[in-house]
């Protein structure tokens, strides 16, 4: 996979909210194909380096270069133009409204002056539904409010947003968080598919089990700084569960 | 409504299906129920005066004077917001009305300064729910004193008549009256309440504004991270109730042909009842403008309906809220169930 060029490069990037640095310069590649697993404890930064990757945060110093352009992101629409989508941890769905709203909020389908094309969108949930969703349960229709889906539906509507609009890179975190083990194994498929697709994935997630054998690089964040970048074949689970133990008790990896 | 057992899902066997037309329409469907019976108690108690075309043209007149706003403001009530404000600013907007038509003679002059007061009003409760941070109750109680003070400092009490305006040819393009043959005579505000429920219906649920609205007003984090622009969505719903408002005083003036300082002033609780009744949700994310449009609807026929079939005038406030408190139950355990 070294030989691909990087999709992603992230140069001493730092974020300080006041006087506390949260990012400490951090450097990070994903290449193209590539999913790359962000491990870390509560408060190493992982969240906050996303939120820089999608322009929720502006990074107080550093580079991200993106497709081999540096770039600056204003906002949310900017990152999702260039072709970065995000899975929220939160979802980011809207309960009461129906999954055709659901999945083009913020972007819809429209014919002309704004006004919705939707049959448009609803056809296309239909199919996203049966292709990328896997939500083939004749229970729910394209009508359905987001209410009524168990965690695992949610999480599978919120990965086939990001899927349909075609993003090279997809910010995934803590996609499993709260789901069933049999929900949890799809989503862990889904990410496994986004490589198959030729496309990237930054993926965060505490267990370390999924980690290891979804990811193809694991990237050991500690109090803002990267501490450690692994192939998978350079460390089996147990090393790898060892390691985040020793670092949580000494603070550095040994 | 069948239960689907086959699927495998680590759930219970809670029984799940595609919604059918039915549910999702219950709110509207229970709300033109509502109207119907109404209708049904208003025909028994008082036969003449409901097959007569009278009353239905005395509607038509007054209904314009609040049912615009009802439709505005079912936008601000669906981002789970309210408005306070917005009889103020119809007596503001009023008062720049009378004063700019007595003191220019120009009616299009007149409306625009008019309209303008609207934007202004409605932009400054935005600015101050999104960019102050001030919850919508406690800005636009705020900004209700302040325009209602304002209407009562500018005219020391007293009110502007306007009777000349009768002989302007826009005079009649609000409120003039539409023969369709016979007796019935169509007002024609009332065709500008229809335009306007079908302009607000749609852009509610067929554009993309409304569906935002309803994003924003469901989950505003969500919608954040979605890229909507959740401060300029919730400025556009004020504005719009705020130019609503506006363009509501024009047909009342243009009808009274009187601007008294305490204009609009009633219109808040009628208003908001109409919204609610229709099925608007307070917790924000669902509205429905139909429900609001029949809201608007039972709202007007009350105040009549009770004298006409025999009840004193005391009773009205006593039925008003009886319909509300029922409707409203009726909402809620719907929600609950779904």
């Amino acid at each position: 996979m070294s030989e691909t060029e990087p999709l992603l490069v992230l140069r001493d990037i730092r974020k300080s909210f006041g006087r506390i640095e949260v990012l400490k310069g951090v450097d990070l590649e994903v290449r193209k194909g590539e999913i790359v697993a962000l491990v870390g404890d509560n408060g190493a930064g992982k969240s906050t380096l996303i939120k820089v990757i999608t322009g929720v945060h502006k990074p107080s110093a550093g580079e991200i270069v993106f497709k081999g352009q540096p770039i600056t992101l204003k906002n949310v629409q900017a990152s999702r133009l260039l072709g970065i989508e995000t899975v929220y941890q939160e979802r980011a769905l809207a309960d009461q409204q129906e999954l055709w709203r659901n999945i083009f909020a913020g972007r819809e389908l429209t014919r002309f002056l704004g006004f919705l094309d939707v049959a448009a969108q609803k056809r296309e949930t239909a199919r996203l539904m049966r292709s990328g969703m896997g939500l083939t349960s004749r229970a729910i229709t394209v009508d359905s409010e987001v209410k009524g889906l168990s965690g695992g539906e949610k999480q599978s509507v919120a990965i086939g947003r990001a899927l349909y609009f075609d993003a090279d890179l997809i910010i995934l975190d803590e996609p499993t968080m709260g789901l069933s083990l049999k929900e949890t194994e799809r989503v862990l498929a889904f990410v496994r598919s986004i490589r198959e697709q030729g496309k990237s994935a930054i993926f965060i997630d505490h267990n370390i089990f999924h980690v290891h054998d979804t990811a193809d690089r694991f990237v050991i964040l500690d109090r803002g700084r990267v501490v450690g970048q692994f192939h998978r074949s350079e460390l089996t689970h147990q090393q790898l569960v060892d390691m985040m133990i020793a670092l949580h008790e000494a603070g550095q990896v040994a | 409504m069948s239960s689907v057992a086959s699927d495998t899902k680590d759930r219970s066997a809670e029984p799940q299906h595609g919604p059918s037309f039915l549910w999702r329409n219950r709110f509207q469907i229970a709300i033109i129920g509502m109207l119907v019976v109404l209708y049904a108690v208003f025909l028994i108690g008082d036969w003449r005066t409901y097959t007569s075309f009278d009353i239905y043209r005395s509607f038509m007149i007054s209904i314009p004077f609040f049912g615009i706003m009802a439709l505005a403001a079912t936008y601000v009530v669906t981002l789970g917001e309210i408005d306070l404000s917005f009889p103020s600013i119809y007596g503001l907007s009023g008062w720049a009305f009378s004063a700019v038509y007595v003191a220019s003679g120009s009616f299009p002059l007149a409306f625009l300064v008019c309209i303008l007061v609207g934007v202004v009003g409605g932009l400054i409760n935005g600015l101050l729910v999104t960019k102050i941070g001030i919850p919508s109750i406690v800005a636009t109680i705020g900004t209700m004193f302040l325009w209602r003070g304002l209407v009562n400092v500018l005219t020391q009490g007293q009110g502007i008549p306007i009777a000349q305006i009768t002989g302007d040819p826009w005079h009649k393009l609000f409120v003039g009256q539409i023969p369709l043959g016979g007796s019935v005579v169509i007002p024609a505000q009332f065709i500008w309440f229809i335009a306007a429920a079908l302009f607000f219906g749609v852009l509610f649920k067929r554009h993309r504004f409304g569906s935002h609205v309803l994003f924003v007003g469901d989950d505003e984090q969500s919608a954040r991270m979605m890229g909507i622009h959740v401060d300029r969505v919730k400025i556009a719903c004020f504005v719009i109730l705020g130019v609503s408002a506006a363009f509501s005083s024009v047909f009342l003036l243009n009808q009274m042909l009187f601007f008294w300082a305490t204009t609009g002033d009633g219109y808040l609780l009628t208003t908001l009842a109409a919204v609610f009744i229709g099925g608007t949700s307070v917790f924000g994310g669902k509205g429905t403008m139909i429900g609001t449009f029949v809201g608007v609807l039972i709202i007007a026929s009350l105040e009549p309906g009770i004298i006409s079939i025999g009840l004193s005038g005391f009773w009205t406030q006593f039925v008003y809220g009886l319909l509300i408190t029922i409707s409203v139950s009726i909402y809620a355990l719907m929600l609950k169930r779904g």
